[in-house]
């Protein structure tokens, strides 16, 4: 259907130098699935994989023995491991993670008194971004730890594909930027900026007091304050992880469904990575409705069913039980006829969407992997979703 | 006087939320159409900046303006054939404090240059919810507003106020909201719990009470969007707990999106075809090959089966969530204005508006 190369899952899979594979994509089009087939498909054959996910559908955790998030990476058990692979799996917990990087990189005093400091509980709870940011860290954490050959990291669900790369550069930003040491050190800040700027800088402290309310900015000053040390540390490891993700040992796997938004999100991500060289593996097209084996056209089938219920709306009252058989048969075939040709409608348009995709980034190697009927729920269906991916066409 | 009651009668504020990838914005947008019928005037607002609204429409990207985007359906048969309106809003967080700078303190021109200077990006992201309380807060302000040389009674409207555009003079008779999805509705809603550890007093705060007055009032439901699959119906039934766990709030309806129109009635679907009278009938249909047409004509009814019962006990864990539910048929063409129109319509159909 397309002259876009073949994305052969199983070539990254094996290929021992890729240490990351990122799945990205937007919400819904089953990431999460993605990265755990992959990671136990990786794992049987003789990688030790950790996957990272964020906050994965419950069963599909307990697939994997996940019952707890508990921010740790936690073996599974019953894989194949004849290959000598192994696999663990953890759920992002994003508060403990900041925790963590305050605990490391401040005095017990300094720390305690962060952690204990409203605004620190929401930023480190609510933020949008944070989430982001802290898969990010702790992928750079996994990765530095050394003690797996391949992650492969689900990013956080949110709207767009892009706040993955975006949100850390964000929070970095804030945490580190020109505007929030003005806002520490207001007295200060008419020295290295000149006159025209302090004038204008007042102006602005006091519309924000005026706006948030004074003990809101004193709280975030209090904050900021007590962060200020560690502004440093966040934006070296933010730059470093961001490095990490640029670096050939990483691969970025984009997830999407064969539907114009999916696509046209997986279609600005790929050209976010391009910009930002980091390394494409290819498109995962998921959940593809394939024709299967009956190659009856949609206008076929439909003309035959119409022929069909012509017959038997036109034909004569069924009296006895051959003619009701007959009846039950032409009335079962219709629909089934329907049915198919609906299916085959589904997958023209599915091609069309997709192949406005594939024209638009002809170089980008791509996997289709058929819809299944169930949604998965144990590792036998994680390796049967992996099989798909290998399968070539 | 409305034509007939509604599942929602009072309700003005209808927040709509649903996981990823469930047409949440194509529901908002449908639901909107679907109550701007009779003449009323429907303001449709996007909370998260994907523009999703303009694209369903065929509109450029919509500003930070209301604009009217569609005209709702005439009704003949009450004997005024006369649409509403439906006005689109895209809600940013930096616009959101712009107006709010505007409209409480009179302060755009400072707003303008705090923007320039990256003040207002700092501002709607240093202070967690903030950004969250300004755009709840929008949605809140336009479903109090009035419409212009009424006044609005302090301490907002009493629940049961009349709805008529005529009787009660608000600017919109609804105001739909195509909210975060439900992972993060509860948190986005519950505006006051999230700047209470940031502001104690003052006018954060007392902006974010007056938005829970509006949110925590009968005045609002919050309608999920759910496809008939696992992980989207879990995610309802977490989304409804968590609503419900708040104070005040009122879950509205579970719209199921995309739902395949029923081809085959559940006895055709029970046991394996008779592989041989298909064939028959096939032939008779004029096809050829029809032994092996009819063999995978009968793998694919297995299929089907297998999906629709699936289906069946999705629908029935909905079901026992106790609350309105509204089924939209699958529009395998795509979402074009013609297909929210006939949503729309399924919506009316069922009561939902």
């Amino acid at each position: 259907m397309t002259t876009n190369p073949q994305l052969d899952i199983d070539r990254i899979i094996d290929d021992r130098r890729i240490r990351i594979v990122v799945c990205c994509g937007s919400g819904g089009v089953g990431k999460t699935t993605t990265a755990a087939a992959i990671g136990l498909r990786a794992a049987e054959r003789g990688r030790q994989v950790c996957v990272l996910t964020v906050d994965p559908a419950r069963r599909l955790a307990q697939s994997m023995g996940l019952s707890s998030l508990d921010n740790t990476p936690r073996l599974v058990e019953g894989i194949d491991d004849e290959a000598g692979g192994s696999l663990h799996a953890m759920m992002l917990d994003m508060k403990r993670t900041f925790d963590e990087i305050v605990e490391a990189h401040s005095d017990p005093t300094r720390a305690a008194q962060i952690l204990a400091n409203p605004f620190y509980q929401s930023l480190s709870s609510s933020f949008a971004g944070t989430q982001e940011y802290m898969a990010m860290e702790k992928l750079g954490q996994l990765r530095r730890s050394d003690e797996w050959d391949l992650i492969v990291v689900d990013t956080p669900p949110s709207r767009s594909a892009l706040d993955f790369l975006d949100a850390p550069e964000r929070l970095g930003r804030f945490l580190d930027g020109r505007l929030i040491r003005l806002l520490t050190s207001p007295v200060k800040a008419g020295r290295p900026f000149g006159r025209m700027l302090n004038a204008g800088f007042s102006m602005m402290t006091g519309a924000m007091t005026k706006v948030l309310g004074g003990q809101l900015l004193r709280d975030a000053q209090t904050f900021v304050t007590a962060f200020d040390t560690m502004f440093g540390g966040f934006r070296e490891r933010a730059d470093a992880t961001y490095k990490l993700l640029q670096a050939p040992g990483t691969s970025f796997l984009v997830v999407a469904t064969p539907e114009p938004d999916a696509l046209r999100e997986a279609s600005y991500f790929v050209e976010r990575l391009d910009e930002e060289r980091m390394p494409l593996a290819g498109l995962l097209l998921n959940r593809v409705h394939s024709a299967g084996s009956c190659r009856l056209s949609a206008a076929r089938s439909v003309g035959a069913a119409e022929t069909l219920e012509t017959m038997i709306s036109n034909g004569p009252l069924a009296t006895d039980s051959a003619a009701r058989d007959t009846l039950a048969a032409q009335t079962l075939s219709a629909a089934a006829l329907r049915l198919h040709a609906s299916r085959m409608n589904l997958g023209e348009r599915e091609r069309r969407v997709a192949g406005s995709f594939m024209s638009a980034h002809p170089a980008v190697p791509v996997v289709e992997v058929p819809a299944l009927p169930d949604d998965v729920h144990d590792l036998a269906g994680l390796r049967r979703v992996g099989e798909l991916f290998a399968a070539t066409q | 006087m409305t034509a007939r009651d509604t599942d929602w009668d009072g309700v003005r504020l209808h927040v709509v939320t649903g996981k990823g990838g469930t047409g949440k914005t194509t529901v908002a947008a449908a639901l909107a159409l679907a109550l701007a019928h009779a003449g009323r005037k429907v303001l449709l607002i996007e909370a998260e900046g994907r523009q999703g609204i303009a694209r369903l429409f065929d509109r450029p990207p919509l500003p930070y303006a209301e604009r009217k985007i569609a005209i709702g359906p005439g009704e003949a048969d009450d004997g005024r054939d006369a649409g509403g309106d439906v006005y689109a809003l895209a809600i940013d967080p930096e616009g959101a404090l712009l107006d709010y700078l505007q409209m409480f303190y009179n302060l755009r021109g400072v707003g303008n240059a705090l923007n320039k200077l990256g003040m207002v990006d700092f501002a709607t992201t240093i202070a967690p919810g903030l950004a969250d309380v300004l755009v709840t807060g929008k949605a809140t302000e336009a479903t109090r507003r009035r419409q212009a040389g009424t006044a609005s009674p302090p301490g907002g409207d009493p629940p049961g106020t009349p709805r008529s555009k005529a009787q009660s003079g608000f600017a919109y008779d609804a105001v739909v909201l195509d909210a975060p999805p439900t992972g993060r509705i509860g948190r986005f809603l519950n505006v006051t719990a999230e700047v209470s550890g940031l502001a104690k007093v003052g006018p954060v705060r007392a902006h974010a009470d007056s938005v829970a007055n509006v949110i925590k009032s009968p005045q609002t439901a919050v309608h999920f969007v759910s496809t008939l699959e696992e992980m989207p119906v879990q995610e309802t039934l977490d989304g409804i707990a968590e609503i419900r766990a708040i104070p005040g709030m009122q879950v509205g309806g579970i719209v199921i999106n995309m739902a395949q129109p029923a081809m085959l009635s559940r006895e055709d679907l029970k046991g394996p075809p008779d592989l041989a009278a298909m064939a028959a009938a096939l032939t008779a249909a004029g096809l050829h090959s029809t032994d092996a047409l009819a063999a995978e004509l009968a793998d694919e009814l297995a299929g089907h089966a297998r999906h629709v019962e699936l289906e069946d006990r999705e629908r029935t864990d909905i079901e026992a969530a106790g609350q309105p539910v509204y089924e939209l048929t699958l529009i395998p063409e795509g979402i074009d204005l013609a297909a929210l129109h006939r949503l729309a319509a399924e919506l009316r159909d069922q009561g939902a508006a």
